[in-house]
């Protein structure tokens, strides 16, 4: 088992290697065969290794195993090591999935830009690390995947290096992230301070065992930390900043890192500690009032953007808080059903975008589209089939997941009904704002620049083969887990019981619980309402009235301002952060400590006084024989003098 | 017995001439002849302490320091006579090329 796991994490790292040292060299054929190679060989093993797990004997679960100790210093250890259970068996099976379909993809999408061998080794890499943080058995472990897959987006991000907001934007996103990160590791460095282990499974033993109440401060604390990283990676309130300029790397980038696998790692993360966040509701809390918060946020942001792949960036940002939502009411389970099923018709959405843009040489601008239904019918149906999926139309799987979410959120031990009313609002924006899309984009009359309009072409089979796979997933991908309102046994949580049944169980006894108002039946039909109506609307502004929206915009013209320019946050933190850092760096750092203390007083200084001095000493140094030896003279009488004076 | 004191009043008196001597001559043989009449005085400190101690090392030692300044003479000569060959000048003032 333990080789069958070190064989779905080396492919990826040996293709990186090979394509980033010889790459340049190979032909584009082999450079994608070994890139996509390497994903396809992670996706079998993580396959193989998820039969196996299967028919493991139950004491072996979960499994784990070191591979090598890495650090060890004092009681300090951190190794090496893989934590396996049914939350790594499906994270590692959908990671590499979605994974080795974008691979096919970027052979079609990456063919005509430059750098195609770099490309392929960084996507490599980031499998690499995403699949080591998702199976790491620690905390530190996790921490080198977790650091690992933020290095290759900022690598891919600022793919197009020569554009300067290309560049720009891969920096933004480290540097963000890095703020994340910090709380993160000051999370673990707490943790281990507290119970003396960094290892998952010792940690988890012991938070497990612990009488409800003992150590609630901590664990708090270390709740919160943790997810100020998770903020950051997961792109939630107040580090969100960096996913939408992302959107400036290749498209396959976004669909892989920015919206199936890096950006939920934040919510694997919460999901796989959550024995520590069950004992601590009030970390809880808070992130399920900062998940929803963004989620609502997001969603007005992307009601008024104009730009596809940002407004699905937008959409991302919003589908995270909902996983959030989901891991805070205490139905973890629901909350990486939905990280399943939104990486599914995420990527899906993100393919499709990027090949409307390949269509029209590189246009991303709604308003510069329409009517491409007729000319790109692969991608308008599979782009349909997502939409339908995100905004939750019942039976195909975001309808399942979302659903599961919202009614954890009036129902679950943590529920709060505030939160169910926000993100059933948030639902229905979300179908709205989609559906806007779908009609800016493929229907309608074409508002499509002339030049460009002579090249409108349907992608190749190399990039709408991936289309049709995933919108099958997302259309099936729901059937898992057939909710009980409907009369079903929802197989995918009980599925996951063994991973958060103690922590929703220790919620569950915390909880107090009033009677509640409306029943489940009545919660799901609310948010089809919901999803039905935003539906509605966008039909109603962007296919039949095209004026409405110019006209709302107008009367309403202060808040549409807002809207797009995203609540001005982005000039907000310039004027808080960005720039006293980079004034401070130039006018304190630079001039005067760098160059005037440092350069001219301590090292020029120095060479001044040297020169000084000996300038002074060296007439000694007279080449006048007789003073030597009038200066050997007085030196011995001296010494004469001392000798039998002083003695 | 000549007293101890005369003979170490003598080699002190020997000394100072020698230090005065090689402070204040300009040619350079005349220096080196002082620094032998400083080794001489010192060696006549020697052979005094010896015989009022009634000790051989003292002689032992005058002998080792004969030999050093016969040694020292003849390099410092061969020296001279080198310089001599290049700036045909004795003068110890004028050998200054050593300085800062």
């Amino acid at each position: 088992m333990e080789l069958l796991l070190l064989l779905m994490l080396l492919p990826p790292l040996l293709g990186a290697a090979l394509n980033g040292i010889f790459g340049r060299r190979f032909p584009q054929a082999v450079v994608s065969f070994i890139g996509c190679g390497a994903a396809g060989l992670a996706m079998l093993f993580a396959l193989l290794a998820a039969w196996t797990f299967s028919r493991l004997s139950p004491e072996l679960i979960p499994f784990v195993h070191s591979y090598f100790t890495w650090i060890e210093a004092g009681s300090f250890r951190a190794d090496c090591a893989i934590y396996y259970d049914r939350l790594t068996l499906v994270m590692t099976v959908t990671v590499t999935v979605v994974a080795f379909l974008i691979h096919l993809y970027s052979r079609g999408y990456m063919e005509h830009e430059g750098g195609y061998y770099r490309f392929f080794s960084y996507l490599n890499l980031f499998l690499f690390m995403m699949l080591t943080l998702v199976s790491a058995g620690n905390y530190p472990f996790m921490f080198v995947g977790w650091e690992g897959v933020g290095l290759c987006s900022y690598l891919l991000i600022g793919f197009y290096f020569r554009k300067k907001s290309a560049s720009d934007a891969g920096k933004k996103a480290f540097v963000v992230t890095r703020i994340g990160d910090a709380g993160f590791s000051l999370g673990v460095a707490l943790l281990f301070w507290t119970f003396g282990s960094v290892d998952f499974q010792s940690v988890f033993k012991t938070v497990g065992a612990l009488p409800l109440g003992e150590y609630q401060g901590t664990l708090t604390a270390i709740g919160i930390l943790l997810f100020l990283g998770a903020c950051g990676k997961s792109a939630q309130l107040p580090l969100y900043v960096w996913l939408p300029d992302a959107m400036e790397g290749p498209t396959p980038v976004s669909a892989l890192i920015h919206a199936a696998t890096m950006v939920t790692a934040g919510v694997y993360m919460v999901a796989r500690s959550s024995i520590l966040y069950a004992h601590a509701p009030l970390a809880l809390q808070i992130v399920g009032t900062v998940g929803c918060l963004t989620a609502f946020y997001a969603a007005t942001i992307a009601l008024a953007q104009n730009d596809l792949k940002r407004l699905l960036a937008y959409s991302t940002i919003s589908q995270l808080g909902y996983m959030f939502v989901g891991c805070a009411v205490g139905v973890f389970a629901a909350g990486i059903f939905h990280l399943m099923t939104h990486a599914f018709f995420k990527s899906l959405l993100f393919l499709a975008a990027g090949s409307v843009m390949h269509g029209l040489s590189g246009e991303l601008d709604m308003r510069k589209m329409g009517g491409l239904r007729h000319k790109m019918p692969t991608t308008f149906w599979t782009f349909l089939i997502a939409t339908l999926a995100i905004s939750g139309v019942p039976m195909l799987s975001g309808f399942f997941s979302k659903d599961e979410i919202l009614a954890g959120a009036y129902e679950g031990p943590l529920g709060q009904p505030w939160l169910y009313w926000l993100a059933t609002l948030t639902a229905g924006m979300t179908a709205f704002y989609m559906f806007r899309a779908v009609f800016l984009t493929f229907c309608g009359a074409s508002r499509v620049e002339p030049e460009v309009e002579h090249h409108v072409h349907e992608s190749g089979s190399k990039m709408t083969v991936p289309l049709i796979v995933l919108a099958f997933f997302s259309v099936v991908a729901g059937y898992v887990s057939w909710p009980k309102a409907l009369g079903g046994g929802e197989a995918f949580d009980r599925y996951l019981e063994p991973v958060f049944g103690h922590s929703e169980e220790v919620l569950r006894s915390t909880a107090a619980r009033q009677a509640e108002a409306l029943s489940t039946g009545a919660l799901m039909g609310f948010s089809v309402i919901a999803a039905g109506l935003g539906i509605l609307v966008a039909a109603w502004f962007y296919w039949k009235s095209t004026e409405i929206p110019g006209c709302l915009a107008e009367r309403f013209s202060g808040l549409y301002r807002v809207l797009v320019h995203k609540y001005y946050v982005d000039e907000f933190y310039d004027w808080l952060v960005v720039r006293p850092v980079s004034v401070g760096s130039e006018k304190v750092l630079w001039r005067a400590i760098d160059a005037g203390a440092i350069d001219t007083l301590m090292v020029d200084g120095t060479a001044h006084l040297t020169r000084g001095a000996g300038g002074i000493l060296r007439r000694i140094q007279s080449g006048y024989v007789r003073s030597y030896a009038a200066w050997v003279l007085l030196g011995a009488v001296f010494w004469l003098g001392y000798v039998l004076l002083w003695h | 017995m000549v007293p101890l004191s005369h003979y170490l009043t003598l080699s002190a008196i020997l000394f100072g001439l020698g230090v005065a001597g090689f402070i204040f001559r300009k040619n350079v043989i005349t220096i080196f002849m002082c620094i032998e009449v400083m080794l001489n005085a010192v060696n006549l400190a020697f052979i005094a302490f010896s015989r009022y101690l009634g000790s051989l090392d003292g002689q032992v030692f005058v002998f080792f320091v004969i030999v050093v300044a016969a040694a020292e003479a003849a390099v410092g000569l061969a020296i001279i006579i080198a310089l001599y060959r290049t700036r045909a000048s004795l003068a110890i003032d004028e050998l200054d090329s050593m300085k800062m």
